[in-house]
């Protein structure tokens, strides 16, 4: 008990540059897969959401999303879940046109969704897949929750559901991450613990991430490349090119400068 | 305990300790006519007696298979019923408005038609009984199924969950909280239900019982039997506690500790 709740503390210390470096989890091989958006289009009734949006996502790559509420950074993630059909153009995922939900994609919600009525153990196993309870116990302990996998969520603070969720969205090994502001509801302090979370583990599994978020500290924080989009399509697509661990500084401020100028 | 501890304790029984002795003390020195209410020492002799010949425990036999009988099957119906119209919405537009008329005529209204039907035989009151719960546990399975919350569900899908596992791991579980509900208010009217249809028509049962000690004037068998309603109906009240404590231990409001916890 005493020996997890130290791992568990441990893990949420700001990782160094040296953990990036050699990943805290070897155990599979990078499995991120790209995503292709070929002039799609999304239409709801006469109402046009996305308009003949174009975006080639590489393999492992971490994009953030950024927009005003009501410019379609929702309806992309459906559309890429496979939630929602497109209504015009290609959306293939490793080369495999999108047709409905798919096990390689997993969308972590801006609620946690957590199932009131299990445990976090099989929340979090909630495939139910042969082996279930090791792959949970592991994905639980990689978010540092290993403690509090017989306690039911109606318990936990806000941040330890969205890690859960987190650790559920992990389970399956997904190529592809999907992120709905999950983190929009959460206290600063906790915030930022869930970034650092975040980048550690997908700096080990590699998966292909893509996050939507309206905060674009939060964006240039945490994304390899930035995406504004503004009435349905791509005002800006900007690299960030900045080492990791980057809370502050001159740089930072400038890209987040000219992202809010394009928002 | 300390003495202040004993004290609010026996605070809480003294009213009712009072009126037992109030009304004891009346009926014994003729104030009530004991024909009208007799004193509680003769309810308690009439327990004793009643418990020796074994009228009561034969009775309150029959009243419970009755009871139970139709909370099953009325149960099962609305329960299926529920869950068919809350998932199935073609089900719900055949069905639905129907019930909702029917559920508004007093169950207890029909009973010189159930008479017409069935006699005064077992099946009279186990139809009876049906029909009074079988719309409290139908409104609110499908109350219950309706609003479970659909972004779990959606959750659901996306983590590849297949129908049968949505309905056993999200719809139900989410929907048991107010399917509880109905059985609380059913339970209350299984009862009610069965106490008026053994009170009009039957030959055994607790309604039978008091029924007839009153063609015999025997009040103190007539209070016994109310008596043995209230703590049949308290008996129902805790059985239904007790599933929801297990049932629901997820629920904030079944943890004890729920505050503490994090």
């Amino acid at each position: 008990m005493n020996s997890v709740a130290q791992l568990k503390l441990k893990r949420l210390e700001p990782p160094d540059e040296e953990e990036f470096a050699t990943p805290v989890a070897e155990r599979e091989s990078a499995l991120g897969l790209p995503v292709t958006l070929n002039k799609i289009s999304k239409r709801f009734g006469g109402r046009s959401v996305l308009n003949t949006l174009s975006l080639s996502i590489e393999a492992s790559e971490f994009v953030a999303v950024v927009g005003r509420s009501g410019c379609g950074k929702t309806t992309l993630l459906r559309l890429i879940t496979g939630l929602d059909p497109v209504s015009d153009g290609h959306l293939a995922i490793a080369g495999d046109e999108v047709r409905g939900l798919q096990g390689r994609v997993r969308l972590l919600f801006q609620d946690a969704r957590l199932l009131m009525w299990q445990r976090v153990l099989n929340n979090v196993g909630i495939s139910r897949d042969t082996g279930w309870r090791e792959t949970a116990k592991q994905a639980l302990q990689d978010v540092g929750l290993a403690d509090r996998a017989q306690d039911w969520p109606a318990v936990l603070s806000g941040g330890q559901k969205q890690r859960v969720a987190l650790a559920r969205a992990l389970v399956s090994r997904p190529g592809v991450l999907l992120l709905d502001e999950p983190f929009g509801a959460l206290d600063a302090l906790t915030r930022a613990e869930m970034h650092e979370l975040l980048i550690r583990i997908w700096s080990a599994h590699r998966f292909t991430t893509i996050l939507i978020t309206h905060d674009v500290a939060e964006a240039v924080t945490l994304a390899d490349r930035i995406i504004v989009l503004r009435d349905g399509n791509v005002a800006l697509d900007q690299k960030v090119d900045l080492p990791r661990h980057r809370r502050s500084g001159a740089e930072a401020a400038r890209l987040q400068n000219i992202v809010l100028g394009h928002v | 305990m300390t003495l202040n501890k004993i004290l609010d304790k026996a605070l809480t029984w003294l009213v009712p300790v009072a009126i037992l002795v109030l009304w004891e003390v009346s009926a014994r020195s003729g104030i009530l006519a004991a024909r009208l209410l007799p004193a509680p020492s003769s309810v308690a002799l009439a327990f004793i007696a009643t418990l020796r010949d074994g009228s009561l425990w034969a009775n309150t036999l029959i009243s419970g298979e009755r009871a139970l009988k139709g909370l099953a099957i009325g149960g099962i119906l609305g329960f299926l019923l529920g869950m068919l119209n809350g998932l199935w919405p073609p089900a719900e537009k055949l069905l639905d408005s129907s019930m909702q008329m029917l559920r508004n005529v007093p169950h207890l209204a029909i009973i010189p038609l159930v008479i017409l039907w069935f006699g005064i035989d077992e099946a009279a009151k186990i139809f009876l009984v049906t029909i009074g719960v079988l719309f409290p546990i139908y409104l609110n399975t499908y109350h219950g199924v309706r609003t479970v919350d659909r972004g779990l569900i959606e959750m659901g899908r996306v983590y590849g969950l297949k129908p049968t596992a949505l309905l056993w791991r999200i719809i139900l579980p989410g929907a048991l909280p107010s399917i509880l509900v109905g059985l609380r208010y059913a339970l209350g009217i299984m009862w009610l239900t069965l106490i008026v249809a053994e009170t009009i028509s039957a030959s055994s049962g607790l309604g039978y019982m008091t029924m007839n000690a009153r063609e015999f004037m025997q009040t103190d068998i007539v209070l016994l039997g109310i008596i043995v309603y209230a703590l049949l109906g308290k008996l129902a009240d805790v059985a239904t506690r007790w599933i929801e404590k297990r049932a629901l231990a997820w629920h904030p409001s079944y943890q004890e500790n729920a505050g503490a916890a994090i």
